[in-house]
């Protein structure tokens, strides 16, 4: 079991390492960082003093680790566009993100086991099927859409939600603000954490599916039938714990995947956070901000993988024991 | 009145362009305390008609007609949940895999209690202390201790155990067993049908005992009942049906059944279609070269390793030595057979020869050619060219998106022997000698049965011409009588065409039939060599004892077309 | 098993075409009305997008046709100045809806079907390349592979088109643009093709009949695609139908959020950036045309993958 957890540590280090590597390269090597960071009037002096401030004159091997220290400090460099240090407006911007992806990140988990269990369950039913018809035209439904429907819906056509932007926010601490306090805030959150929501629960319930229904296909779901166990017990406690086991992985994954998925949303519903950051740091080649981004989201992505895994452990006891012990 | 009665029963699978009707109007009777074989090559409908029994039909299958009475009680029109009352209650079922069978996510412990429970109602704390009894019961020593573990911490036979444990939670009277021996080795399945026969005598259990193996039935059962293709051919107690079968397909049946004790030269009372015409190909064969040490295949303390952790530092990896320093000859025209239980590391021996998997040590000598790690790459195509391989699993042996007839043509071209027209002509000419026709050369593998597909395996071989022919289990994934037939093949090919072959097989009645000499294989080791009649009739090694006396006798399987 | 005589009539030798008739996969598809009316959609969609020169009543992109005075005119009502009445209604700049439709589509169908092209081969090949040899070919391609999966592809694709973008000089980035869309797109995908293969191609090969093609010492290049690749076609044509769709999807994400398609030559999802700024000024059949066509692809695309997984996975049935 620990060398298990220790391999995984080792695994995600090796993730970090790489998505630096990545970050990196994009730093030094996509377009010129001095001619990014200086104006038109310069000298080969304040080149040279740039250079050597940089340490762009060192070896290769020695800029990587040299990134990396700093990235380690949250030190990523100073925006091209914004002049301002890439970690303050990265954090500024976070409590914005991290708040839009936990509320969808429940309403996905939540909804998209039930539904997914109900319809593996109820397989022929007309209510299973009418649900797995919609849920491919919820996969099919580009996100950007599915936003566009809803403020149509209820901002322009009802008048009920704010279309755009936070609304009223409370500051906790030094750099959190949160909109869970305050009307306007709550308000505002409904229809971003909907579309953002949305296509992972889809997702989540396709795969709790069609998981679910491998399993009862399985011999020991047809020995435990055998037994005259009800089936109750057989779909709850049987079927569904097995069914966890691979879910558990992806749905990990997935709630990943929402922070990423959160520069849709937050471009449809002019969201302050990191991913409306992202897309215009990329639409001005704003390397620092997109180099800095990128470390952000994997840190982000290691830590939900780490957990998976430990989580993991815990359903599936052939992780936790040792082999067979003979005859 | 009997225990569980089953009148003309028939059940239908409603399929799209016909309706597949898997058990025809089959009676059978189940007496308390008695085991009732039910005997039959696949699609005979034995699995169905436990499945009817139990109400667990997969769809679309359903129950068309006839009765299945439980203590004169009707239960085949019984609703779900009756059905579910009396499902594990009363009636109690062990499926094959015992690897599948559990859940592996829950201890054997909860699994037990939550079904002791439910049929009992007994407080958990009597609930545990009666799964403890049980566990027991079946034959597993420190209850106490593994009662708590999981699935996967036990050994197949073990699992067996604790799935028969579980079908006995219910204290049921009637338990269907569908093939619970046949994932297993020959040591282990004595011992789960010697622990069935305990029970069903102990708890006057009746027992439906479903097997394609005729010496499990002759060993176990009281009476039996041969069904083929749906239908109830024959029935009643197991010596007078095996001893003096009457109907024919029973006879057939029975003659085609490998005996331990005696070598026949050929399997009779065998149906006579698609028949092998052995003199047609033995008209073409070229005269066969004799090697000139009279040896030729020699096998000199071969070795292989498969490496079981990896690791970049070469002294950190570990090994499993599959096969430790084996050593044997198989002289011109003779057949080599090498036995042993899976895992033996017989299957490893022929891939090495085969040059499927390179050597770790030792010699591989064809011919007084070295064929082995030192080949020139002349010398292995020269090899290649002589030798060919017939494998164990029929399905998995051809290629399903190749047409037979390039299946037949690809090693005879690739290895320059044959082409163009010639090559066209030879494929058609061996799809007629092996019995398909020349037509079966423009159908894919799919639309042949397994016995068919052994076959185009065999014209596949016989395509190059080859001097030596490896047989890795050659009919183990085959029911019966269709072993027979392909075992009278490979006989034919052995004696007109003078091939020489090395046999793998499992199974020693087996071997018998085939083999001039046995070598004895354990845990890639070769514990003995010896010609067959001097093997079986005095085995010298421990380990071979006790092999031949886990063999079924089949004493008292009629002789009919055998002498 | 029982060896039953091959019947008569199959001796008679039948054609491609009518084997094909007779196969499961035919009848599957004959009698499912959801799969007959994508692929008829699906059709139609690719049919109109390729011949949209043919097909559409102007040319969008020509400066002559357009006229000015013809913009924001609602779908089938003449417009108050020209008196000229459109299909579909047209933009600010009096494009005529459906023609920019039909021109748009063509672009997100040729990115779509070219990104999951290159993500195919590329997939195929580093999949078998992996399964077949096994070791550290394998650990280092999975590795990467996993790395990759832990992304959302979208993310993958916005970083290499963003990547992409700092390399190309300004004045090129428009003309690139589609091709760097592709890669992007492309690069993000190919985990997918290489994860199925890989263990089909691990499944395949330890099957006997690549034992007996190695037994007359055929080189592992010609197993693979003789052998192995033909039996793991199937999943792969799966996965191909649904990344289409996702590749669709993925490209009008990207359009949509400007870092896609240029102005200059708009797909489905450029067109809805574009309408959504009309949205609230009532001009909805800017945006609207557009947003349906783009389901309606990717709908009957997603529909014809998922019927396609029921249809070739023997399990199921």
């Amino acid at each position: 079991m620990f060398s298990f957890i220790i391999r995984r540590v080792g695994q995600s280090v090796l993730v970090l390492l790489i998505t630096g590597l990545v970050a990196f390269s994009m730093f030094r090597f996509v377009g010129d960082p001095i001619d990014n960071m200086l104006g038109q009037e310069r000298t080969m002096e304040d080149i040279e003093r740039l250079r050597a401030q940089l340490g762009l004159d060192q070896p290769f091997p020695v800029q990587y680790f040299r990134f990396l220290e700093n990235a380690a400090q949250g030190n990523f460099g100073i925006s091209y566009r914004q002049g301002r240090p890439v970690a303050e407006i990265l954090l500024e911007r976070a409590p914005a993100t991290l708040e839009l992806a936990a509320v969808s990140a429940i309403l996905a988990v939540i909804f998209g086991i039930a539904l997914g269990v109900y319809t593996a369950i109820r397989r022929d039913g007309v209510w299973a099927n009418v649900i797995m018809a919609v849920s491919l035209i919820g996969v099919s439904l580009p996100t950007f859409l599915i936003g566009i429907l809803l403020i149509y819906l209820f901002s322009v056509e009802l008048g009920w939600l704010p279309s755009f932007g936070r609304g009223d926010t409370v500051a906790i601490g030094s750099w959190w603000t949160t909109g869970f306090l305050t009307e306007t805030g709550l308000k505002a959150i409904i229809l971003p954490a909907i579309t953002l929501g949305l296509y992972q629960m889809t997702l989540i319930m396709r795969l709790v599916r069609s998981e679910m229904l491998e399993v009862l296909r399985q011999d020991y779901i047809r020995f435990a039938r055998a037994r005259g166990l009800k089936d109750r017990v057989i779909n709850f406690r049987h079927a569904l714990k097995n069914t966890m086991v691979p879910v558990v992985t992806v749905i990990g994954l997935q709630l990943g995947a929402i922070i990423a998925f959160a520069i849709i949303t937050e471009t449809v519903f002019q969201w302050p956070g990191v991913g409306l950051l992202f897309i215009n740091a990329i639409q001005f080649v704003d390397i620092p901000v997109m180099a800095a981004y990128l470390m952000l989201i994997s840190v982000m992505f290691v830590c939900i993988n780490l957990i998976v895994d430990i989580l993991y452990v815990f359903i599936d006891p052939r992780l936790r024991v040792d082999r067979a012990e003979g005859h | 009145m009997s225990l569980l009665e089953i009148n003309r029963l028939s059940v239908e699978f409603p399929g799209r362009r016909e309706t597949f009707v898997a058990v025809n109007g089959a009676n059978l009777t189940v007496e308390p305390g008695e085991i009732h074989g039910l005997v039959g090559e696949s699609g005979a409908g034995k699995s169905t008609i436990g499945a009817a029994v139990m109400g667990l039909l997969d769809p679309p299958g359903r129950i068309s007609n006839g009765t299945i009475k439980f203590k004169s009680d009707e239960i085949s029109g019984l609703d779900a949940s009756a059905m579910q009352s009396l499902r594990g209650a009363k009636i109690s079922m062990i499926f094959q895999d015992p690897l599948t069978s559990l859940n592996p996510l829950f201890t054997v412990g909860q699994q037990l209690i939550e079904t002791i429970e439910l049929h009992i109602g007994l407080s958990s704390a009597d609930a545990r202390k009666r799964a403890l009894e049980l566990i027991a019961a079946v034959g597993i020593p420190d209850p106490e201790g593994r009662i708590d573990q999981y699935p996967h911490q036990f050994s197949g036979g073990m699992r067996q155990r604790i799935v028969i444990a579980l079908a006995l939670c219910s204290e049921p009277n009637v338990i269907i067993a569908d093939e619970p021996t046949t994932a297993l080795d020959v040591s282990i399945q004595a011992q789960i049908l010697d622990l069935i026969r305990e029970i069903a005598q102990d708890r006057k259990v009746g027992v439906i005992l479903i097997t394609h193996d005729m010496g499990v039935i002759a060993d176990t059962t009281d009476k039996v009942t041969v069904m083929y293709q749906g239908e109830v051919v024959e029935s009643g107690p197991t010596m007078k049906v095996l001893g003096t079968p009457e109907h024919s397909y029973t006879k057939s049946l029975i003659a085609a059944v490998p005996r331990p004790t005696v070598k026949l030269k050929r399997f009779a009372l065998l149906s006579q279609r698609e028949a092998f015409k052995i003199d047609d190909l033995a008209r073409n064969w070229p005269s066969t070269e004799k090697s000139k040490s009279g040896k030729l295949l020699e096998v000199k303390g071969v070795t292989k390793r498969f490496v079981t952790r990896q690791a970049i530092i070469p002294s950190m990896r570990q090994y499993f030595t599959a096969v430790d320093n084996v050593s044997f000859e198989i002289p011109d025209g003779q057949v080599f057979g090498l036995v042993g239980e899976s895992g033996s590391g017989k299957s490893t021996v022929a891939r090495m020869i085969a040059g499927l998997y390179r050597l770790d040590g030792g010699q591989v000598t064809f011919d007084g050619t070295d064929v082995g790690v030192g080949a020139s790459k002349d010398e292995l195509m020269a090899y290649r060219r002589q030798i060919q391989m017939i494998f164990q699993d029929p399905f998995s042996s051809l290629n399903p998106r190749q047409r037979v007839d390039a299946i037949v043509a690809e090693p005879a071209r690739h290895l320059g022997i044959l082409d163009g027209k010639a090559l066209t002509h030879r494929v058609d000419e061996l799809l007629e000698q092996v019995g398909l026709g020349s037509a079966a050369g423009r159908k894919y593998p799919h639309e042949f049965s397994g016995g068919q597909r052994q076959r185009i395996s065999i014209a596949r071989a016989l395509a190059t011409q080859p001097r030596f022919l490896i047989c890795d289990e050659p009919t183990s994934a085959l029911d019966v009588s269709v072993q027979a037939t392909i075992l009278n093949i490979l006989k034919d090919l052995q004696e007109h065409l003078g091939l020489t072959m090395l046999f793998i097989s499992h199974d020693l009645p087996v071997v018998r039939q085939m083999c001039d000499t046995v070598g004895v294989m354990r845990q890639g080791q070769l514990m003995e060599v010896s010609d067959t009649e001097t093997l079986f009739a005095s085995p010298k090694h421990e380990y071979t004892q006790e092999l031949l006396s886990l063999m079924p006798r089949l004493d008292g399987l009629s002789t009919e077309g055998i002498a | 098993m029982t060896d039953t005589p091959i019947s008569a009539p199959d001796t008679i030798e039948k054609g491609r075409w009518s084997r094909f008739r007779e196969s499961d996969f035919y009848y599957d598809f004959t009698h499912s009305p959801v799969a007959i009316v994508s692929f008829v959609v699906v059709c139609i969609l690719v049919f109109s997008s390729v011949f949209a020169p043919l097909v559409a009543p102007t040319n969008p992109f020509d400066p002559a046709s357009l006229n000015l005075m013809n913009g924001f005119t609602p779908p089938m009502e003449p417009n108050a100045f020209t008196g000229e009445s459109f299909f579909l209604g047209t933009d600010d700049q009096g494009r005529d809806v459906f023609s920019t439709i039909l021109f748009g589509m063509r672009i997100s169908l040729f990115v779509g079907a070219a990104a999951v092209l290159f993500a195919m081969v590329l997939g195929i090949f580093l999949g078998l390349v992996s399964g077949y040899f096994g070791g550290w070919t394998e650990t280092i391609i999975m590795r990467i592979a996993d790395v990759q999966l832990t992304f959302p592809s979208i993310l993958v694709a916005m970083l290499i088109f963003g990547i992409a973008k700092g390399f190309t000089p300004v004045e090129y980035r428009d003309q690139m643009a589609i091709w760097v869309l592709i890669l992007a797109i492309g690069l993000s995908d190919w985990v997918q093709f290489a994860r199925v293969v890989r263990g089909a191609t691990i499944v395949e090969k330890n099957k006997d009949y690549v034992a007996a093609a190695r037994l007359i010492g055929r080189s592992p290049w010609m197993i693979m695609i003789k052998h192995i690749l033909p039996n793991a076609l199937s999943p792969v044509l799966v996965i191909a139908t649904i990344s289409l769709a996702l590749a669709i999807i993925a490209e009008a994400t990207l359009s949509f959020l400007g870092v896609g398609a240029p102005p200059t030559q708009p797909s489905l999802g450029t067109l809805i950036r574009v309408g959504q700024g009309f949205l609230f000024s009532g001009e909805w059949w800017i945006l609207f045309f557009p947003a349906c066509t783009l389901l309606a692809l990717a709908l009957a695309v997603n529909l014809l993958g998922d019927w396609l997984r029921d249809a070739l996975n023997p399990r199921l049935r």
